[in-house]
Order: structure tokens, then C-alpha cells, then sequence
């Protein structure tokens, strides 16, 4: 009897976030990409219209989104990559700790950086 | 039911020429998420000269003279930065077909043609990264 493949395991919370992850992120690159060369062009970037941008709530609320998400599937993705090359025991403790405190600078500079456009006093 | 498979690692070179399509595809996929998220790391590190030029006066925000603007425009004028963001459009345009491709032998769909739709992926990748160089680099010369 033919076998249905798939990469699934019960209970495994990382892997489903990790394909969703990957759901949210396939439209919202390719929006991002497309908004940011095709609509607008890469040298006519200046402060006022990235600020212009984000400074519209459903704009800047997607941009955070986009950021912890891309984050955590980039990130989770070095890690399975890791283990998956045979990291165990204290270095993949170490590594999983790094990976996390990595992740918490990344989205936290990425905050400031929205906010610096938005306007919001928290940078 | 589910399997799981041991691909055995990458950096045993030698390997290479026994792979099929779905390995390659491993591969690839791997390679280029490892480009992604380099490059993310990077973009929110020159996207925070936004920050020190939040301080700026308006006069200089309209100018476009900020260190954010400035930044950006002194990078969009290099060559060479051009050239690397149509290689970023390629990985992640591959990453991204590849994935949709991995979702969608997830759910079941199209394993008996996976390796069909690996190259499907890498030649729309092709076509749309050929399709992109003249927006990609207008400007730069």
C-alpha cells in the first residue's frame, strides 16, 4: 500500500509553527519584495516615505508581524539545520540559548526601528 | 503514516553525485535559508540608521540629507549591491517556490511528483529572477 509521506510527528508544536510561519511569510514577502522594487524603486528610498509608510497602524502592525515571524522561522530553521547535522546535548543547549537571545536583539531592534518611523516615542 | 528519513550530512562532498532531485532540493532549500536569515540580520542592521535620523530636523528629512536616506542612496548607488539584491530576489523566490512545494507534499499533495515540481520551482526562478534585473538594476548606472 502506498504511504502517505509527510514530515508531520504528533505533538510537534515547533514544526507546525514552522509551516505556518512559512504560510504568513510566502504572501507577505512576496508583498514586501513587490511593494519595495516593483510599486516603489530601492533608490528612491528616503526617511519621509518609509515613515509615511509606517506610520499607518494596519502597515506597521504587519511589519512587526512580518518580523517576529520571519525571525522565529529563520532562526527555528538554523536549528533544526543543527540538529539536524548532529548538534546534541550541552552545545545544543548553548546554541539554543544563543539562537534565542539572537532572535530577542533582532525583533527588539526591529521595534525601535519601526517605532523611529511611526513616530512611537519607544526607541 | 509518517517517516522519517536519514539523508546523512551535506559536507560528505563525495556524495553528490548519487543525489536525486528531492536532495537537491534539501539542499538548496538549506542554502539559501541560511542566506535569508544572514540577510535579515543585516537589513535591520542598516534599517536602523532610521533610528539617529528620527532626531533629524525636518528641513534635513525633506532634503533627503539624514544618515537614513543618505545610507540608503550611498548603498542603492553601488553596483555591486545591485548585482547582490537580484541574487537575494533569486534565493529568496527559490525559497519560497521550494517551500510552497514542501507545504504542499506536507499536506499530501503531489509527492509522486516532487521531483517534477523541484524543477518547475528552479526554472521559475530562473524566469522570474531574468524578469526582475531591469527594475532590480534601473537606476544603478
Amino acid at each position: 500500500m502506498a504511504q502517505r509521506y509527510s514530515s508531520f510527528e504528533a505533538g510537534g508544536r515547533m514544526w507546525l509553527l514552522q509551516r505556518v510561519t512559512a504560510a504568513f511569510l510566502l504572501v507577505v514577502l512576496a508583498f514586501h519584495f513587490f511593494l519595495l522594487h516593483f510599486v516603489h524603486h530601492a533608490d528612491e528610498v528616503s526617511f519621509l516615505m518609509s515613515s509615511g509608510r509606517m506610520e499607518t497602524m494596519s502597515y506597521y502592525s504587519l511589519m512587526v508581524l512580518f518580523l517576529l515571524t520571519a525571525t522565529f522561522h529563520g532562526v527555528n530553521g538554523v536549528y533544526n539545520a543543527l540538529i539536524n547535522q548532529g548538534l546534541t546535548g550541552t552545545k545544543r543547549t548553548v546554541v539554543k540559548w544563543t539562537l534565542v537571545a539572537a532572535s530577542v536583539v533582532l525583533v527588539l531592534q526591529g521595534i525601535r526601528t519601526a517605532n523611529a518611523w511611526a513616530g512611537i516615542p519607544l526607541y | 503514516m509518517s517517516q522519517s528519513y536519514n539523508r546523512g550530512l551535506i559536507e560528505d562532498f563525495s556524495r553528490w553525485r548519487e543525489f536525486e532531485a528531492g536532495m537537491w532540493a534539501w539542499i538548496f532549500h538549506k542554502f539559501t535559508g541560511w542566506v535569508l536569515i544572514g540577510y535579515l540580520f543585516t537589513h535591520i542592521a542598516v534599517l536602523s540608521t532610521a533610528i539617529p535620523a528620527s532626531g533629524a530636523e525636518t528641513a534635513v528629512l525633506q532634503a533627503g540629507n539624514d544618515v537614513y536616506t543618505q545610507t540608503i542612496v550611498s548603498l542603492e548607488g553601488l553596483l555591486l549591491v545591485r548585482v547582490l539584491e537580484v541574487g537575494l530576489l533569486a534565493v529568496a523566490v527559490f525559497h519560497m517556490l521550494n517551500g510552497a512545494r514542501l507545504l504542499l507534499v506536507d499536506l499530501g499533495v503531489g509527492l509522486e511528483s516532487q521531483d517534477k515540481s523541484f524543477y518547475a520551482s528552479l526554472i521559475l526562478t530562473g524566469a522570474i529572477t531574468v524578469a526582475s534585473v531591469p527594475t532590480f538594476i534601473a537606476g544603478a548606472f
